[in-house]
């Protein structure tokens, strides 16, 4: 894998997000080196989801800001790619594995939408079944397109809510030498994730988060291994 | 944007098509609809000619909220709007493409539909086809236009379901009453055209397509 062109980092600052009176986060501020591998840690309903669907733009919150950083931690000129794989599958049931992966390219704006679609397809597994439609896919066939949609663009930074669901050992094998070979090129990495796996074994660091606040952080003093444990309890 | 529009056009298009599933229920409830109102009111064919146009929009327009209501819902069965959001430089492009294909799968709804209505009510459809046409271009776009902006207010909402016909059919009574107004005048035993309404249908699909322009993001936001 070739090495990022442009690292990005994130700056969350005081973030809250609020539906009705009740808080899924309360002033997280936390700060995400460029290249980093991050492991968002903690129980159902502890925020997780809510911050990465805010770093990815898809929410708004209601108090707080995210800004992207360079390398040198500066605000970025632009913003960067991001890829994104969040609880559902987020393609289409009713076009075939390769019309969904082209429809995003060409969104996306890629010059070659149906051979990157192809790369894709064989990289995830699913080559052999490109023609199909989604519906017909198990779970973990739907999981790996997931992963393939958000790798599309090649993202400087890669949000995974919980992208091991639904695959099955060798699954989770190829994801975690896949996301090894990007933190490696210096793509910035945050994912949420239950428990200790070899996904979670990937981590520069991690974050638990507790009633939408950060409790933990192995940047201020925690252990990775205690962190993950946690989750695991 | 014209390059994401005509992509997710498509992909409107080849998702219908390939299931049928909203053209064929829009049929099939129109016709119930229109078989209906011949046999609860046996019109002479003079009142035929000065109620026709009122019927024929009302079972359009009751159509219409039953053919947009999964526009956006659809995009939520695998969180697809998310990634369309992510994907899309100007999430205008969404709003276009979508309201393109309503539009089109509408016209071609009641295109189908005008034959049997010709028939069951005795009106003559046939010799002003062509500016019955444009009346239901305009008609449709702006139903389709408000109808996509509502749907994807609906998507979100608890009693989804309910809701958009609730705002879309108070919403489209402007829409209701120049299309009406043009297709009795063109229904006449001397067809003339209406230009005024013409000139409404116009006027409020710019009006309603500027505010989906400006204000449509906010829509998608969660």
């Amino acid at each position: 894998m070739t090495p990022v062109d442009s690292p990005a980092g994130i700056r969350f600052e005081n973030i809250e997000k609020r539906y009705g009176g009740l808080y899924a986060l309360r002033r997280v501020s936390l700060e995400i080196a460029a290249g980093e591998c991050v492991v968002l840690a903690g129980r159902n309903g502890s925020g997780k989801t809510t911050l990465l669907r805010i770093a990815a733009g898809l929410v708004r919150p209601s108090s707080g800001s995210v800004t992207f950083l360079d390398s040198g931690k500066g605000p970025m000129q632009g913003a960067p790619k991001v890829g994104f794989v969040g609880h559902a599958t987020m393609v289409y049931d009713e076009l075939t594995a390769e019309e969904n992966l082209v429809l995003f390219a060409r969104l996306l704006g890629i010059a070659e939408p149906a051979d990157r679609a192809g790369i894709l397809l064989a990289e995830v597994g699913l080559d052999d079944r490109r023609s199909s439609l989604v519906r017909t896919f198990s779970r973990g066939m739907r999981q790996r397109m997931a992963i393939a949609r958000a790798l599309l663009n090649q993202p400087e930074v890669l949000l995974l809510d919980e992208p091991a669901t639904g695959l099955d050992p060798q699954g989770v094998s190829w994801l975690a030498e896949t996301l090894r070979r990007m933190r490696d090129a210096g793509h910035t990495i945050v994912m949420s994730l239950h428990g200790k796996s070899e996904i979670s074994s990937l981590a520069t660091r991690a974050v638990r988060l507790e009633a939408g606040s950060v409790m933990a952080d192995t940047r201020t003093g925690g252990s990775l291994s205690s962190i993950l444990t946690f989750v695991g309890a | 944007m014209l390059s994401n529009t005509t992509a997710l056009l498509g992909k409107e298009l080849r998702t219908e098509f390939r299931s049928r599933e909203l053209l064929t229920t829009t049929v099939v409830f129109i016709l119930v609809i229109v078989v209906l109102f011949s046999f609860t009111f046996d019109p002479t064919s003079a009142e035929s000619r000065r109620f026709a146009g009122s019927l024929l929009w009302l079972a359009f327009l009751f159509a219409a909220s039953l053919m947009l209501q999964p526009c956006f819902l659809r995009e939520q069965n695998n969180d697809t709007l998310s990634a369309l959001r992510l994907s899309v430089a100007d999430p205008f492009a969404i709003f276009v493409a979508k309201l393109a294909a309503n539009t089109l799968f509408l016209l071609l709804t009641e295109v189908l539909m005008l034959p049997v209505f010709s028939i069951l009510f005795n009106v003559p459809v046939f010799p002003v086809f062509g500016q019955l046409v444009v009346v239901l271009f305009l008609g449709s776009l702006g139903v389709s236009i408000a109808g996509t902006a509502l749907s994807a207010i609906s998507a979100q909402a608890r009693m989804r379901e309910l809701l958009l016909p609730l705002l879309l059919l108070p919403l489209l009574t402007p829409v209701l009453v120049a299309s009406t107004y043009v297709t009795i005048g063109l229904l006449d035993r001397a067809p003339y055209m209406e230009w005024k309404g013409i000139g409404f249908l116009a006027t409020f699909d710019v009006v309603f397509l500027t505010a989906l322009w400006l204000f449509g993001e906010y829509l998608l936001e969660e």
